[in-house]
């Protein structure tokens, strides 16, 4: 197994180190990929093996990011479908087999599925096992001193006057106090620190799965439905009251919907008056009451753009917003046929808007016959002044209000039972009005203004009270608290794996041949790092001060502990080059202070 | 249905939640952002030249240290520790322990260069008199755009232009930072500020757009958090995949010598000169390691803006993509430094598929795909 974190030559640093440098990680061991020879159970086992290994969790991520890049690149149904269905006519050959690959739907396609299951599963292999292991180092302790300590990447040693036994205790005491796991084991005092590294990681892990299940959770049963509502009308949130609603599948009408109800009171839209940017919206606000349940409290609130109401886990948008004139019908004996405001779609910036105003019953002609009245309505709520002639809006607030209309009467088309937007007359089966010059009746209204239709046909007003309406966008998406709680937990975790180092000290105190006590420390860590022969230069000061230098070492003497003296061969120091020291030599920091 | 049309239309309309920044283009600040942009681009020319001098004085000097380590019967050396111990002649001095660092078993012992000036103290002067003139320089970018965003009320970064201006300035910045902590990277100066200098020039001529107002969707603080982390964690991935690069060009060269070739006399020059190909990749390692998780944040801070101003939070819109992509390729990169049989070059080459990842998030996304942040004007 991969336990110094060097290039190649595993084998031979495992003979090196021995125990000590095992564990330091609990990262599945690499092995050969061999093909067992065994039935079903070696088979299963050999792929389970295959799947929780780093190489497949590696290839997967792999496959992961390049299954991804498709769903950038081809349209994708759920987010635009007259996109796909134009790409499917342009492309007569391309479409289909796009089509069957789930390429308009990558992310709930079922190849994509497959990678992002695996990984998960493969990473739910690789965690349980982890975790154990990591609960067994922590239960356990580290492991003993190596026999060569020279070996390692960071060294150090010198001889003292204390004896052994006092040595190991001041290292002991040092260890445990710069929060190290330390005892004593032989002649030497093994510690370790920074555990917080594989908490992390493995916390950053179970982060992810509890991410992805969060979010598969929301998608499964999510609901999303719009709703346009005028002022001083309500929403109370049932399917049949939305103007158009999605929802994931396993979404459940009768139990999924959060029970609440609002009203519009007022929409409130604040323009910038001036400069470069004259019309730029400022502010759009939506006073609503609302209350919870059949028959909760009622509140007020606002809602703004980026700033929803939540209740439960449904929240509501404020995404548009636009005029709705109040008109009034009448037929020719001046009875009142018709009375509301008309919802009109902005068609630009400056809320030039367009709709449809339909009286489909209670209307009777001239002669007395049933009959349905439309109108095709564009309104601007600043118009440019007289003989400034084109319908369009100069401010996206009303300063100069006005309304066209032109008028038709006949079959509105209703009751064919197809469809209609309301939005659009179908004049399919309607007859203009016609002005004295025999066009269409078309005429441009100020507040309070009536436009007469002809030869006693009635009458329209534009009403002075002009209302608005706003867009609610209503998304019901459980989970999304604990995606949140698992991205901080990842964040969290990540950044215990990743800044926090793994490492072990070693302090060996042995009495030497000449009687004299011989000190040798070292450090290993997870991965070469300058921290680590840094911190061990710290932690050599501390125990130095209580154990000094034995007064009577021959100081000429290159110091040569190692057993086997073949292993260590000391060199000169570097005197020549000075300019640039040499930096394989660390001072140990502090312990030439003082 | 007929409230899409509604809402797409509010998108262009735009509902904007924060008021405060009431904005009328100053455009004398305006200007004076052009000019303070393109004075930073003359210093950069000068810093050029004088980086271009260190490395050429550098060249007169014959540091060959690597080559040393890895050849004449370097491979025996190798496995030995280098144990030093200060020697006090004759008396008896009472020494102070010195800690021994040795590079893990089967790692190649090699020193690292000396730096661009290769030891040559008119080639260090130069070296130094480039730093300087990258401070100066990264000043003048900075009150450039500082001034932009002052002139438009807003961040600085509503558009390409801005991003580009915005993105060097603060990649210079990490570079400079580095230096401060005595980090030795004076060696990235000359590809650092070549790149700037055509990210500069690209911005000025291609990308450059008239201060405007900001799309008001864009107008959240969790913009200001999200879009100014990514471009940090671009700037130091930046910084990351420009060692990475170097790593691979002076491992080649010290499998060569290992295996008893002889590079070229320019290859032989410049990467003599550079770190050990184990320190840059340790160095690139760190940075991109460094980051990641703040690329983590950057990516969670987006999803909950998106929260906010969309409805949902992750809608594989194709930023939210090709920032997912990119942060899965360097989760694939630090596993693969864990995985046996994918350290060194494999992982190398990983990590600058993650960063082509991140510069097609930014270019290649704005440019080529249409999607709800194709806020950048082109
Ligand atoms: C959703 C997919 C995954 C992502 C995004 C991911 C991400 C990461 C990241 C960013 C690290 C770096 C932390 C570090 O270097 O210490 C890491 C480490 C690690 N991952 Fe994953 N991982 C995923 C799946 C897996 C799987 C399936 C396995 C099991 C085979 C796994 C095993 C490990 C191990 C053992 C480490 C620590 C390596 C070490 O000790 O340096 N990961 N992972």
């Amino acid at each position: 197994m991969s336990t110094t974190d060097t290039k190649g030559t595993e084998k031979e640093s495992a003979d090196d180190l021995g125990a000590a440098g095992s564990q330091l990680s609990t990262a599945p061991r690499e092995e050969a990929p061999n093909l067992p020879s065994l039935g079903v159970i070696g088979w299963a086992r050999w792929f389970w093996r295959q799947l929780t290994s780093m190489r497949v969790a590696l290839l997967l991520l792999f496959l992961l990011s390049l299954g991804a890049i498709p769903g950038s690149l081809i349209p994708q149904s759920g987010t635009d479908a007259t996109k796909v269905a134009d790409f499917m006519d342009r492309h007569e050959t391309l479409g289909p087999i796009y089509e069957k690959l789930g390429l308009f739907h990558v992310y709930s396609s079922v190849w994509f599925s497959a990678i992002y299951i695996l990984l998960f599963v493969s990473l739910i292999g690789c965690i349980v096992p982890r975790t154990w292991q990591f609960v067994g180092q922590l239960r356990g302790r580290p492991p003993g001193a190596p026999k060569r300590l020279t070996r390692l990447p960071a060294y150090t040693t010198w001889r003292t006057g204390a004896e052994p036994e006092q040595v190991r205790e001041v290292a002991l005491r040092v260890l445990k106090q710069h929060r190290f796991r330390a005892h004593v084991a032989g002649d030497a005092v093994a510690a370790e620190k920074g555990y917080l590294r594989e908490a992390g990681n493995l916390l950053f892990h179970i982060a992810l799965i509890v991410m992805l299940v969060a979010f598969a959770w929301g998608q499964l049963y999510k609901s999303e439905g719009n709703k346009l509502v005028v002022e001083g009308d309500g929403f109370a949130n049932t399917i049949t009251q939305y103007d158009d609603f999605k929802s994931g599948s396993l979404f459940s009408i009768d139990h999924d919907l959060e029970p609440f109800s609002f009203d519009l009171k007022e929409f409130k839209g604040t323009y910038e008056v001036s400069g470069p940017n004259k019309g730029t919206p400022r502010t759009y606000e939506a006073d609503v009451t609302y209350s919870v349940g059949a028959d909760g409290e009622e509140k007020r609130t606002t809602i703004k753009v980026n700033e929803p109401l939540k209740i439960g886990d449904s929240k509501v948008y404020l995404v548009s917003h636009g005029y709705a004139p109040v008109v009034t019908v009448r037929d020719g004996k001046g009875k009142v046929v018709y009375k509301g405001a008309v919802p009109l779609l902005p068609q630009d910036s400056n809320v030039t808007s367009s709709g449809a105003i339909k009286v489909l019953d209670g209307y009777r002609n001239a002669d007395g016959e049933r009959e349905q009245l439309g109108f095709n309505a564009f309104f601007v709520p600043s118009f440019a002044g007289e003989g400034q002639g084109t319908m369009l809006s100069q401010f996206p607030a009303l300063l100069n209000p006005r309304l066209a209309l032109s008028a038709y009467h006949g079959d509105v088309g209703v009751d064919s039972g197809i469809a209609q937007n309301v939005y659009q007359l179908d004049t399919r089966k309607l007859e203009k009005f016609e002005d004295s010059d025999g066009e269409l009746l078309t005429e441009r209204l100020a507040p309070g203004e009536t436009m007469q239709l002809p030869d006693g046909a009635g009458s329209i007003t534009f009403e002075k009270e002009i209302k608005e309406w706003a867009g609610f966008q209503v998304t019901e998406q459980p989970g999304s608290g604990w995606a949140l709680l698992g991205a901080i937990a990842a964040i969290g975790g990540l950044a215990g794996s990743l800044f926090i180092q793994r490492r072990r000290v070693w302090v060996r105190a042995v009495r030497g041949a000449d009687g004299v006590t011989v000190v040798e420390m070292a450090g290993l860590g997870r991965s070469e790092s300058a921290k680590v022969p840094e911190e061990l230069g710290r932690l050599a000061a501390v125990v130095y001060d209580a154990a000094p230098t034995a007064p009577d070492a021959p100081p000429e003497r290159t110091q040569d502990q190692d057993p086997d003296p073949s292993d260590a061969q000391p060199t000169e120091e570097p005197s020549a080059d000075t300019s640039t020291p040499d930096p394989q030599v660390v001072s140990a920091e502090g312990a030439d202070k003082q | 249905m007929t409230l899409a049309a509604a809402t797409e239309l509010a998108a262009v309309t735009d509902l904007s939640g924060v008021t405060e920044l009431a904005a009328a283009t100053n455009e004398q600040l305006a200007k004076y952002s052009d000019v303070l942009i393109h004075s930073a681009m003359v210093v950069y020319t000068l810093a050029f030249f004088a980086y271009i001098a260190e490395w050429l004085f550098g060249s007169r000097s014959k540091v060959g240290r690597t080559a040393a380590a890895l050849t004449a019967g370097a491979g025996k050396k190798a496995d030995a520790p280098a144990i030093t111990v200060k020697q006090a002649g004759g008396t008896a001095v009472l020494e102070r322990p010195q800690v021994v660092v040795r590079s893990a078993t089967g790692a190649r012992d090699v020193p690292d260069g000396p730096g661009a000036h290769g030891g040559d103290e008119k080639g260090d002067l130069y070296g130094r008199i480039a730093v300087s003139l990258t401070v100066l320089a990264f000043l003048v970018e900075f009150a450039g755009v500082l001034a932009r965003a002052l002139s438009v009320q807003r961040a600085p970064w509503g558009n390409m232009y801005e991003f580009n201006i915005t993105f060097s300035t603060v990649a210079v910045g990490v570079y400079l930072t580095l230096l401060a902590l005595k980090k030795n990277v004076r060696w990235l100066g000359l590809i650092l500020i070549t790149t700037v200098l055509l990210d500069l020039g690209l911005a000025v001529t291609v990308l450059y757009t008239e201060s405007d107002q900001l799309v008001p969707a864009l107008h959240s603080y969790w913009l200001y958090i999200h879009v100014s982390t990514a471009i940090f964690c671009g700037a130091v991935f930046y910084v990351g995949a420009m060692t990475t690069v170097l790593y691979l060009f002076k491992d080649s060269y010290e499998n060569k010598l290992m295996s008893g070739g002889t590079p070229g006399r320019f290859a032989t020059s410049v990467l003599e000169r550079l770190p050990a190909a184990a320190s840059l990749d340790k160095f690139s390692y760190r940075v991109n390691a460094a980051v990641f998780p703040l690329w983590t944040f950057t990516i969670i801070a987006g999803a909950i803006w998106a929260g906010d101003a969309w409805g949902r939070y992750w809608g594989w819109d194709p930023k939210e993509v090709w920032s997912f992509i990119t942060w899965v390729a360097y989760a694939g990169y630090l596993h693969a430094r864990a995985t046996a049989g994918w350290k060194g070059r494999k992982a190398a080459y990983i990590a600058l598929i993650a960063f082509g990842c991140w510069l097609f998030n930014y270019y290649g996304v704005n440019i080529f795909v249409s999607g709800k942040h194709s806020y950048a004007d082109v």
